[in-house]
């Protein structure tokens, strides 16, 4: 089986809708088990292990991460964040058989109580095609302004 | 409460031995005295050497509300200069780091300046002819902080000319800072990238406070490190196989209160203070391959046992930092405003250590104290939500009487149940004293 490009970037804004209507299962589902969510600390960083991230996830941080979003004693989830992107067509970078490669620039917002931030993102995304689906193999989402001071980030951007 | 403008006094007053008047955390005025006083008697963290390692390099930050700079003026010598053009008060430099050369030169008028601070040059300097500018302030150069001391790598400086010696300062507290170079078998720590910034909506002593909180990790952070052994024991994984790491760094933030009581809590003279004496939450982390090899190779195999079986927790320099010995960690709180905290949180390589080490405070790093984590998230919302909660008008005084002794004598290194309140009290007592610290000075000169 083929993967179109317009497969791709279909799949880029599914992903990005399940994130915002909070879809949490859903979207863990799209995980291969042994992919990390990185989002690095440093302007083009490099490393992501032997130098502080903002985030490297593995699936076990990114269970932890969505299952404390419901959990009864989350007090900083009471009342609970709100996420919203908005995404230009992604670029499709690579596509290698099985593999591909996205490139995404995006507008987040993530709000609560009285606060609300944006952040200029761009995201890639490895993708790989398995038993017919397409599943994350890995994502890195660098923050324009990555060395600035920040406020909570609670939910995934 | 009273009026605090001028006044140190009225501010050290909301000091009392079992709790404390809510202006320390909520009035700017005492956040001012606060600066002029307990920052600039005090001496406060500024930045780690490897932050500056060539002639020229300097790095920006603050003391307090000061801007400052540390510079390297030569191969063995670190200035701490403030951010300020002598001339018309432009900063000299904005980045955070970088290397300006054998001189500074202020962007707006080309006034230049040695990397000691000493005036170099001044464009069409004729003008000045006979008017006494070298008599003033600004034509002495970019003025330098009172004194600076490097320990170890780590610098530090006090504001005010005279005062307490760094020695007399920190006292036998050393001893964390010590551990933690003595962890490198090369004794020397390397900064690691650029330090997490975290921006805080409360008072910086709050979070100064947490550190040595033992009673709040089993229940503020019961949504992370409590979701984290559940997931855990769903996985349901056979017996032997390796933890998640998650496991190992967030996990023992459930230790249960007695592990608490137990792992003990130190406190010293001036404020200073750390957890773990006995036993930590850092106790437990995996061996890392030839380290312990490469650690007696250095200092003897009983000497290297000595040094890694510390395990203190948070060592807490007075006024504004934390550290964390056996992870290379060092996290300063820098106050804005009264209601206004950035945190930054850096990580430092142990030279001649394995890399292992390394990415294990680097995960600790953006597991805990990343404005993305969700334990960082925990504590923020605790101290928030108390810097709002203070207004009540109807209440107005914080306690800090847990396991609290009759006559207790802060001046004395003591020893107490991991569980206490004394290293609070340790240093409020502390800042009362650095509060009025000149105006005893005065006092006795009169």
């Amino acid at each position: 089986m083929s993967v179109s490009k317009d497969q791709l970037i279909d799949f880029i804004y599914d992903e990005t809708r399940m994130l915002d209507e909070g879809r949490y299962t859903e979207w863990l589902a799209l995980w291969l088990l042994d992919g990390h969510y990185w989002m690095p600390l440093d302007y083009k960083q490099d490393d992501p292990i032997n130098q502080t991230s903002l985030l490297y996830e593995d699936m076990f941080m990114l269970k932890l991460r969505v299952e404390r979003l419901n959990g009864a004693r989350t007090f900083s989830q009471k009342p609970k964040s709100r996420g919203h992107h908005v995404i230009q067509r992604p670029f499709v970078d690579e596509m290698n058989g099985d593999r591909f490669v996205t490139n995404t620039a995006m507008h987040y917002v993530e709000t609560r109580l009285d606060e609300q931030q944006l952040l200029a993102l761009t995201a890639r995304h490895d993708l790989t095609l398995v038993e017919g689906k397409l599943r994350i193999a890995n994502k890195r989402v660098d923050v324009l302004n990555c060395d600035a001071a920040f406020r909570n980030i609670q939910l995934l951007p | 409460m009273g009026h605090y403008t001028g006044n140190p006094k009225a501010a050290a007053d909301l000091v009392q031995i079992n709790q404390v008047h809510r202006d320390v955390y909520i009035n700017q005025d005492v956040y001012a005295l606060e600066m002029k006083h307990v920052f600039a008697n005090a001496w406060v963290f500024v930045g780690h050497e490897s932050q500056t390692p060539e002639k020229g390099d300097y790095f920006a930050t603050q003391i307090g509300n000061q801007p400052v700079i540390q510079v390297r003026h030569k191969p063995d010598d670190i200035h701490v200069l403030y951010n300020r053009c002598p001339h018309k008060g432009t900063k000299i430099v904005i980045d955070r780091q970088g290397n300006t050369g054998k001189f500074f030169r202020c962007p707006y008028h080309a006034w230049s300046f040695k990397t000691d601070g000493c005036l170099l040059a001044i464009p069409l300097k004729k003008g000045y002819e006979g008017t006494g500018l070298e008599e003033t302030d600004s034509g002495k150069g970019m003025k330098a902080v009172g004194a600076v001391h490097n320990y170890r790598g780590f610098i530090f400086a006090r504001l005010a000319e005279e005062g307490i010696s760094f020695e007399e300062f920190f006292g036998d507290s050393l001893s964390s800072l010590d551990n933690m170079v003595d962890r490198s078998p090369e004794g020397r720590l390397k900064v690691v990238g650029p330090p997490l910034r975290y921006l805080h909506h409360c008072n910086y002593k709050m979070l100064v406070e947490n550190q040595t909180d033992t009673c709040h990790p089993m229940v503020a952070h019961e949504s992370s490190a409590g979701t984290a052994v559940k997931l855990y024991e769903e996985l349901n994984l056979p017996e032997g196989s390796p933890k998640p790491p998650a496991m190992e760094i967030i996990a023992p933030f459930m230790s249960p209160y007695e592990f608490f009581e137990d792992m003990g809590i130190r406190t010293w003279p001036n404020g200073h203070g750390h957890t773990g004496v006995n036993h930590s939450i850092h106790s437990n982390y995996s061996d890392v391959p030839d380290y312990f090899d490469s650690m007696s190779e250095a200092y003897g195999e009983e000497k290297a046992k000595a040094i890694l079986d510390e395990n203190r927790h948070n060592t807490v320099y007075f006024p504004n930092i934390m550290i964390k010995g056996p992870i290379q960690q060092l996290r300063n709180f820098i106050p804005l405003a009264a209601d206004k905290t950035i945190v930054e949180s850096y990580i430092y390589r142990l030279v001649g250590a394995p890399d292992e080490l390394t990415a294990r405070t680097a995960m600790y790093n953006r597991m805990i104290n990343a404005p993305t984590s969700i334990v960082g998230h925990d504590d923020l919302e605790m101290y928030e939500r108390a810097q709002e909660g203070l207004h009540v008008d109807g209440m107005q005084w914080v306690n800090v009487q847990r396991l609290l002794e009759e006559d207790e004598d802060f001046s004395e290194e003591a020893v107490l149940n991991g569980t206490t309140e004394r290293q609070m009290r340790n240093q409020f007592n502390a800042w009362r004293k650095f509060m009025t610290f000149d105006l005893e000075q005065q006092e006795a000169a009169e």
